[in-house]
């Protein structure tokens, strides 16, 4: 207990915290509000309806203005309560709105119309999650296939990036052959090349290759990182050569070496490019944008984008689409946080 | 060993079988349709194109739906690299037009086509020496002014009828706006096509020589002096031309919420009017307003384009047949609630499903067609016109938001638009 | 005993995978030099590259040459130099105006004015939080995970994000209006925009630099801390004369790996701005996006054109951070 108590205290070291200890929690904690808040009002107004949307202030929590159904009426029509004027602290039920002045009417007594000027009501809300923004998306916008796509894009890529990098890796860090150096300072050369300079020719490239419209037009272009080459090779560089000299005079062949020993000692670094990869394939933009064309073959943030063009207030819907494309990096960050922030840590240091 | 033989062969001949029957039903020529609605116009086509495939079992025909800004961006680059739909619903045919084909030996009757579909058959035309038929146009717009009857009515002010002017609209729009506290009297699509008809009217000539590229003279800057010093006074939701992600944008939701009094958009809004406002409000379309060249606005309209990229040119040209029939042709408009781009059709009072006010409507946007001065055909028809409409949204933008004077934006929309004839025309 | 089935397939498979490539690499062995193998492993990596990197660079030095619209590179005619003239053709190089291509102009002021803006912003307060972050502080971890977060998710995401806060009737807005203000069109006048998307892409990618500059503080030995202690300095000093000169390696990575992605900024300002207003937000990659793909008239030579005149501007900088990384190569830490 005295351990957990001096643990919670630790401080600037007085044993009590002093101004600089607030400061710095006080900064951490705007600090945090602003860089999850946002994410957090995405999320809640995603909950929304249309109606609960066009509120403004908007609050904070979905709401939604309460229906009743009124005799004589077929649809349920929406409720208010009258601030001021004849009919104040009554709750009546709007018949219609033109301009400054509704047509409203008692549920109790539905037969008398009752002119109402609009700025003297206010709505009667109730707390109401809208899940159908999102069960919507799965039958009217054919959600579930830029998931796969986004899915399927990222998974291979993923495992096609560990798998060459890897190889590329060893091959820079483990032989000594003319040219390693060049070839090595090649790739890394190619860090500074902004993708947009080869976009046209990429996709030049690309139709000729067939490649344009399916999932393989954007991954194979992207799976040879010098990101990845790099990180990967610094690790190998530290594995230490007695290992494989000895697996060689076991007469284990380079490949066996190389996927029975590398590659399991490589682990961290693999977790590292890994995690990367994901990141990199799932969020991806600009270029999937240029040679994905046709609409099936889309990924969630190029899905994202259209929709944006063309349900421009449609929010609700677009604002699930949006917590849809960040739930599953959430997840897996949720998850590996620790080794992503490390794994970044080391590679900056290095 | 031998013994298995039989079994084996009988198998393999089985699966040939198999995969042979499977590639001779590969053989039904496959069509692949591009598509972006206003309204529904792609669903009315996948009904109008499920019923022709039941007629003929040979073709099969899938229409891929995308945004309107999908289509603009990415189907020319598809073409240019060999790999573009058979088919696509375009709106600027500039763009397509190096890859279109030339459907005339392939219709069954290219004379009905000529004389139903005429003047808009120069649409897709590259110059004046051009005869070819390159598709068939899904609707015909037309841009007007849909106007807010609701806060007109609240605040007293009377609709401007035929022959009120442009300063008109924008006064009664004003004071509309102010009497109920509107946010805004007006609202312009962003679109230079929608600026064009204002400026026609206000006496802009666009050409002074064949072949030459659109001209900045007196009345389009009569016109565009106007708009900027709207914009600025609020008279004009600035933020509809101003405002972030350049390109093409429109204004509905505004005016379906009931912020702006006046609304110049046109003919293809219908279904979302009739569906998404509803009974919201009272709305009604006006007479184009007028001036000096006239009381126009500007025709337009989308067409599905075929490709010479296509491997069923037959077949496609039957399907456009199929859709361009009268009978047909009629009931999609009717679908889709658009005014037809048949000639013989437009004589007719077509029995659209809509509300009594959807029909008062197109009514309405029939008799603005009407007044469209043959200037203005040209103009949507000509290829520099989308040269000329993005210089016009482009630099009137920014002479709205102050980042350069109206004569920098003249300057400039010349020189970009002289800039893209010679990008063009370099060989 | 399904299961067992099941793993046993899979086992199998597995180890039919792995074997596949074990006879025509000990064919390999047998036949070339030892060093040689490496192009074995190197090869497939360096093919992608080769198909992918290296040749379009070369196909973009082309284009760039070329005029017309086509996209094929056989259907363009050779202009030369004159993208490049007309690109750099200004009369006075201060002001956009005066330039023939003055939207590419713009492109670069703006592009100059948010690269210095937003890397000294970032690099400003990752450091601060860095700092903080290194201190005792309780639920470090979470922090450091707070602040990371929106690193991972994608640009178009972070865009929606602050497209919804930032609107007419948004969050921001109600609460300036709770405020007693009035509401501010944040995206419609041209500085506020500017200032927004340099806030939004601090937001964005703050955090994966706090971590590098957190590593670096975490690197320097609690001794040396400790020494200054005892001579009691003062925390100034102690910041100035150790901290920062040992940070040093880490400061430069990031101020060098900051420049290079700013200047390249477009995905969250495409879709947050497009631009606009007017063109107080297009950046130069937007410049490049729109000529080569999203213009009526789409002029891959003067894009191609372009982008080489940017690949020339981040070829300075890379040589920069190589020049600024050498001295500390002897570093043992390094």
């Amino acid at each position: 207990m005295g351990k957990l108590a001096r643990m919670l205290t630790a401080t600037r070291g007085r044993g009590r915290m002093d101004w600089t200890d607030w400061a710095s929690y006080l900064y951490l904690a705007l600090g945090t509000l602003l860089m999850l808040g946002p994410v957090l009002w995405l999320g809640l107004s995603s909950l929304k309806s249309p109606s609960g949307l066009i509120e403004f202030p908007p609050t904070l929590l979905p709401q939604e203005q309460v229906r009743v159904s009124v005799p004589n009426y077929p649809n349920p029509l929406p409720l208010y309560r009258i601030t001021r004027g004849d009919h104040a602290g009554q709750s009546l039920a709007e018949v219609r709105k033109i301009g400054l002045q509704a047509t409203m009417v008692d549920p109790a007594a539905p037969d008398t119309l009752i002119r109402v000027p609009v700025d003297d009501r206010s709505k009667v809300m109730r707390f109401h999650a809208a899940w159908g923004n999102y069960t919507d998306l799965l039958q009217k916008f054919d959600f579930g296939r830029y998931l796969w796509n986004s899915v399927f894009i990222t998974t291979v890529a993923t495992l096609l990036t560990l798998l060459l990098n890897s190889m590329a890796a060893f091959a820079l860090s483990k032989y000594k052959f003319a040219g390693r150096e060049p070839v090595f300072l090649l790739m890394l050369a190619t860090l500074m090349i902004p993708p947009t300079i080869i976009l046209v020719p990429n996709y030049l490239i690309a139709a000729v290759l067939g490649l344009t419209d399916n999932p393989w037009g954007v991954i194979w272009p992207a799976v040879a990182t010098p990101t990845g080459v790099f990180l990967l090779r610094q690790y190998m560089l530290t594995l230490p050569d007695d290992l494989l000299e000895a697996a060689r005079m076991d007469n284990a062949s380079e490949w066996r070496i190389y996927w029975r020993i590398v590659l399991p000692l490589s682990k961290p670094a693999l977790a590292v490019l890994a995690i990367f990869s994901v990141m990199w394939r799932w969020n991806e933009f600009l270029w999937p944008m240029v040679v994905l064309g046709r609409n099936e073959a889309f990924t969630l943030p190029l899905a994202l984008n259209s929709f944006q063009g063309e349900l421009t207030t449609q929010w609700n819907y677009l604002l699930a689409m949006t917590v849809v494309t960040l739930v599953p990096i959430t997840v897996i960050f949720a998850l590996l946080q620790r080794h992503i922030t490390q794994g970044i840590a080391s590679a900056g240091v290095k | 060993m031998l013994a298995d033989l039989p079994l084996r062969i009988t198998l393999a001949a089985a699966a040939l079988a198999a995969l042979g029957g499977m590639t001779s039903q590969a053989e039904a020529a496959d069509i692949r349709i591009a598509c972006y609605s206003d309204g529904n116009e792609c669903p009315a086509t996948k009904v109008l194109a499920e019923r022709f495939m039941r007629d003929n079992a040979d073709i099969h025909i899938t229409i891929d739906e995308m945004p309107y800004k999908q289509i603009l961006e990415s189907v020319p680059v598809q073409l240019a690299a060999g790999n573009g739909p058979d088919i696509a619903r375009i709106s600027d045919f500039g763009q397509v037009a190096p890859y279109q084909l030339d459907l005339t030996p392939y219709l069954a009757d290219a004379a009905y086509w000529q004389t139903a579909y005429g003047p808009v058959l120069d649409w897709m035309r590259t110059g004046p020496d051009d005869h070819g038929i390159y598709g068939l146009m899904t609707q015909l717009t037309v841009s007007a002014p849909i106007v807010d009857k609701t806060l007109f009515d609240q605040a007293g002010v009377p609709i401007p009828t035929k022959g009120a002017t442009w300063d008109d609209w924008a006064a009664a729009a004003a004071k509309v706006a102010k009497a109920t506290k509107t946010p805004f009297g007006m609202a312009w699509d962003r679109s230079g096509a929608r600026f064009s008809g204002p400026a026609i009217s206000e006496g802009a000539k666009f050409f002074y020589s064949a072949g030459h590229p659109p001209v900045v003279d007196d009345g389009f800057k009569a016109m565009a002096a106007k708009f900027v010093k709207w914009n600025q006074d609020d008279t004009i939701d600035k933020d509809v031309w101003v405002s972030t992600g350049g390109g093409y944008r429109d204004a509905f939701e505004e005016f379906a919420n009931g912020k702006i009094a006046v609304y110049l958009s046109g003919s293809w809004q219908l279904a979302r009017l009739q569906k998404q406002i509803g009974d919201g409000f009272d709305w009604v379309v006006g007479d184009a307003p007028c001036g000096p060249g006239g009381c126009t606005g500007m025709p337009g309209g989308a067409g599905f384009v075929a490709f010479k990229g296509t491997k069923s040119p037959k077949e496609v040209a039957r399907f456009l047949d199929y859709l361009a029939s009268e009978p047909v042709y009629a009931e999609w408009m009717v679908m889709t609630s658009n005014l037809p781009a048949n000639l013989d059709l437009q004589k007719k009072k077509l029995d659209y499903k809509l509300s009594p006010a959807g029909i008062a409507a197109m009514n309405q946007f029939q008799a603005n067609a009407a007044t469209l001065t043959p200037l203005a055909y040209k103009l949507q028809g000509s290829p520099l016109s989308r040269p000329m409409f993005n210089a016009t949204v482009d630099r009137i933008s920014q002479a709205i938001t102050g980042q350069i004077t109206l004569d920098q934006a003249y300057e400039r929309i010349t020189s970009d638009v002289a800039d893209a004839a010679a990008a063009k025309n370099k060989k | 005993m399904i299961g067992t089935a099941v793993g046993h397939g899979w086992g199998r498979l597995y180890a039919a995978l792995m074997n596949l490539p074990e006879r025509p690499m000990r064919w390999a062995q047998g036949h070339l030099p030892d060093g040689r193998l490496g192009w074995l492993f190197v090869g497939p990596n360096l093919a992608i590259f080769a198909v992918f990197t290296f040749l379009p660079i070369l196909i973009d030095f082309y284009y760039a040459g070329t005029g017309g619209t086509n996209l094929l590179p056989t259907e363009r005619p050779w202009v030369g130099t004159e993208n490049f003239s007309s690109l750099l053709a200004c009369k006075d190089y201060l002001d956009p105006n005066s330039c023939v291509r003055d939207q590419f102009w713009y492109a670069i002021w703006n592009t100059s004015e948010f690269v210095v803006l937003q890397v000294a912003l970032m690099l400003f307060f990752s450091l601060a939080t860095a700092l903080v972050l290194n201190r005792k502080i309780l639920g470090r971890g979470f922090f450091r995970a707070a602040f990371f977060y929106p690193v991972l998710l994608s640009p178009v995401v972070v865009a929606l994000i602050w497209k919804w806060v930032l609107q007419r009737d948004g969050v921001l807005n109600a609460a300036m209006v709770g405020a007693g203000m009035q509401p501010v069109e944040w995206l419609l006048s041209a500085r506020s925009a500017f200032g927004w998307t340099v806030f939004v892409s601090i937001w964005a990618h703050m955090g994966f630099y706090t971590l590098i500059l957190l590593a670096g503080l975490q690197a320097i030995p609690a001794d040396i801390y400790e020494a200054a202690a005892m001579d009691a300095a003062p925390p100034w000093r102690v910041f100035r004369r150790i901290t920062l000169p040992l940070l040093m390696p880490s400061v430069l990575v990031v101020l060098v790996l900051g420049l290079i992605r700013a200047v390249q900024i477009f995905d969250e300002v495409y879709v947050l701005t497009g631009g606009g207003p007017g063109s107080a937000t297009t950046y130069l990659v937007e410049f490049i996006y729109n000529t080569g793909f999203s213009a009526q008239v789409r002029q891959y030579g003067l894009a191609a054109a372009a982008s080489l005149l940017l690949a020339g501007v981040l070829l300075v900088l890379t040589l920069i951070q190589l020049r600024g990384m050498r001295p500390t190569k002897g570093d043992p830490r390094g």
